[in-house]
């Protein structure tokens, strides 16, 4: 058991009942807390698969940016006045045995499955070789993401925004 | 299965967050509850995109994963906005209740 395999154990359990909590908790706000931890679990795995653009994108991201959206959509859809904010689940036993029985034959299938492998897996800064990707190879996809994001921005804030209503000049 | 880690054990953990994503997204009686389930499954996803590209050697896997991670939070946030605007008028956010184009 090396330093490696024991900071994955670890990581692993912090993203998973991190995940649990998310998916089985009855108060909302619980849920988008520990989407947080979920978050910097998978963070953490990044790391330790030598994708430190990846761990750092990811907390920019989805720590920075989705969290805080999340949290600002909890907390503004919420009645004013109502201080428990529950999230019952409709039918929570046959969700855990449907979805359990899938994630079972899942891990299953992919832990018993002899995969090519590189011998040797390679331990090296990934920023420069994604640059020479995005820019190469990836070159198409990289400026139609562009534009896609622009779309979004502007379409969130139509989407969003609360239109004021004239006033109706009488007769 | 050894205790020694490799591809096996990230692509396991993957799954099961997928299996925990896909519990959360099915279950939920509040939008943002659904959101964070299709959150989870991204993630899984790109989990096990970036295992393959450690383990396999090669960098697409990590571009991937990189525009997964850039539409996942484009999506969100479109999710989100459209949430308000509903939220606006319905002054509810469970999905039980947006159930308008039912006969």
């Amino acid at each position: 058991m090396t330093v490696f395999d024991i900071a994955f154990y670890i990581l692993a359990v912090i993203t998973l009942g991190s995940g649990a909590v998310v998916a089985l908790s009855r108060n909302i706000v619980h849920s988008a807390f520990s989407l947080l931890g979920t978050f910097l679990g998978v963070a953490g795995l990044y790391v330790l698969l030598s994708a430190d653009f990846m761990a750092a994108a990811q907390l920019l991201v989805y720590v920075g940016g989705v969290m805080v959206l999340i949290l600002f959509a909890v907390m503004l859809t919420n009645r004013i006045g109502e201080v428990e904010l529950t999230n019952t689940s409709k039918g929570i036993l046959p969700g855990l045995l449907l979805c359990g029985a899938m994630a079972v034959i899942l891990a299953y299938t992919v832990a018993t499955t002899s995969w090519e492998t590189v011998a040797e897996p390679a331990y090296r800064s990934t920023a420069a070789l994604l640059g020479e990707a995005f820019l190469r190879q990836y070159l198409l996809p990289f400026e139609v993401l562009s534009v896609l994001l622009l779309a979004v921005l502007i379409g969130a804030v139509v989407v969003a925004t609360k239109e004021l209503k004239s006033e109706e000049e009488p007769g | 299965m050894n205790l020694t880690v490799g591809l096996q054990h990230f692509l396991v953990v993957a799954a099961l967050l997928f299996g925990l994503g896909v519990l959360c997204l099915l279950t939920r009686r509040h939008v943002v509850g659904i959101l964070m389930g299709i959150e989870l499954i991204l993630n899984a996803a790109n989990v096990n995109l970036v295992a393959f590209s450690h383990y396999g050697g090669n960098m697409g896997g990590q571009v991937f994963a990189i525009f997964v991670i850039a539409l996942a939070a484009a999506e969100a946030a479109v999710a989100l906005a459209i949430l308000l605007a509903i939220f606006q008028t319905l002054k509810s956010s469970d999905v039980e209740e947006m159930a308008t184009l039912k006969q």
